[in-house]
């Protein structure tokens, strides 16, 4: 101790009280340092680093798990883009498809109205050519009736006697309208 | 604090100014000669209830998304962690030194301050036995995992790089179990005790120089005033010290535990 003092001559020239020069630990100081760091070294220990590295581990595995939710989330969308995508040009091609049919069902429709509409034309025309077909066999059927019993009323009266049962016995009208038909009676004049 | 510290300058008995010595160091509280408790251990266990109720206070409900306090506590921390023991151990090893040293750093950082902070104005680890206790555990801590990662024999030899002519080992080893054993622990104790120390000392001359000045003539009471000023320029100087040996002892301890279990030189 003698020697230490020695070593530092300024030093043992204290104020009265001070036992020791400076560089000399006091035992309590020496002791209640220990005691400092270990209760602050226990507190840290037990209760500070556990707690705050496991929110650092909380925080890692978070914005880990974070970035997996992403990842997973953004698969997800483009995915269901390329379904869309897929599901958009198939409805295309089927518009088109569509589209395409319905053309060539209304050019056939197109088509067999036309022959529709040409057939009935056809009909209605025939049927019509057939009426005044009828009309016409008709009309010389009445004319034929009435030019006989006209040009047997008038034979009659310039040969003044009924012809009429004669003629229908005989068949005498019709029998010179089908030659005049024929070309083979050329009609006269009666006065000559 | 300052101005207890100044009153008890013997300055009052004559005219004549005495520069502040050791003596202002010896503030015994409780008792008196080598069993006193002082003012500093007094002031070291505030510090100690301080700093234990403010790190539970700050981390009993810490979370995923910070608070503001957790998030400037969290930048406080991972100041330890990352900046000083991860970088100096390594990220393998790294972990487990991580509660020691950052205990370590937070109680030098509040003690040290102390030396600045009214109503304190004494740094604790000024009192040699303090920095003497911190880097006893220091000492131990890196021999103690050296030598369990090593063994004794392995302990010795690690010491010694590799590659090296054979006839020069000897003196290398001796150089480094001189570092190991002796010169790590004393200039770790010593920066720390000297630093706290002498900044002490400086303030409480200024201050107590200005103070004598104004019991003087006309002209010394108006040197007081840039005397004053230096005092000033000194407590900022002091806070920065401060936080710098508190730094430095922390990397030193996280250096030397390095070493201990490091791969290889």
């Amino acid at each position: 101790m003698l020697n230490v003092l020695a070593a530092f001559p300024s030093a043992v020239v204290t104020a009265a009280g001070e036992p020791k020069p400076p560089l000399i630990p006091h035992i309590p100081e020496l002791i209640f340092g220990f005691v400092m760091l270990g209760i602050v070294y226990l507190v840290v220990a037990k209760k500070v680093v556990p707690n705050i590295e496991r929110a650092y581990e909380e925080r890692r595995a978070a914005i880990e798990g974070g970035m997996q939710q992403a990842e997973e989330a953004q698969a997800q969308a483009e995915a269901a883009l390329q379904s869309y995508e897929a599901q958009l040009a198939e409805a295309r091609t089927e518009a088109n498809a569509i589209r395409e049919q319905a053309r060539e069902e209304g050019a056939s429709i197109i088509a067999e109205m036309r022959n529709q509409a040409n057939a009935e034309a056809a009909r209605i025309t025939e049927s019509a050519k057939r009426q005044i077909e009828a009309e016409r066999q008709q009309a010389i059927v009445s004319l034929r009736q009435e030019v006989g019993s006209m040009s047997t009323t008038l034979a009659s009266k310039i040969v003044g006697e009924s012809l009429e049962d004669e003629v229908r016995q005989k068949g005498i009208v019709d029998r010179f309208l089908a030659e005049l038909e024929a070309g083979e009676v050329r009609p006269e004049k009666v006065d000559s | 604090m300052i101005l207890a510290s100044a009153q008890q300058l013997p300055m009052a008995s004559g005219d004549e100014f005495v520069a502040p010595g050791s003596e202002i160091f010896w503030l015994p509280f409780i008792g008196e000669g080598d069993w006193a408790i002082t003012e500093q251990m007094i002031w070291g266990g505030v510090s100690v209830i301080l700093i234990c109720a403010a790190l539970i206070m700050l981390t009993r409900n810490v979370s995923i998304v910070p608070s503001k306090g957790q998030f400037l506590f969290e930048g406080f921390y991972n100041f330890a962690r990352n900046s000083i023991a991860r970088d100096m151990i390594g990220s393998k090893h790294f972990m487990r030194f991580v509660p020691f040293l950052f205990a370590l750093f937070t109680l030098l950082l509040v003690n040290n301050w102390f030396g600045i902070l009214p109503p304190v104005m004494n740094p604790t680890y000024g009192r040699i036995g303090f920095p003497i206790a911190a880097a006893l555990v220091v000492y131990v801590i890196y021999h103690w995992v050296g030598i369990k990662r090593y063994g004794i024999k392995g302990y010795f030899a690690h010491m010694v790089p590799d590659g090296l002519p054979g006839w020069i080992k000897p003196a290398i080893l001796v150089l480094e179990v001189i570092t190991y054993f002796i010169t790590r622990p004393l200039t770790l104790a010593l920066r720390l005790f000297g630093n706290m120390f002498a900044g002490h000392i400086l303030i409480v001359l200024f201050v107590s120089a200005a103070a004598y000045f104004l019991t003087q003539g006309v002209v010394f009471k108006l040197l007081a005033i840039p005397t004053f000023a230096m005092a000033g320029v000194m407590w900022l100087f002091e806070a920065l010290i401060q936080a710098l040996q508190a730094y430095v002892f922390t990397l030193l301890a996280a250096s030397y535990i390095a070493g201990a279990v490091a791969e290889d030189h």
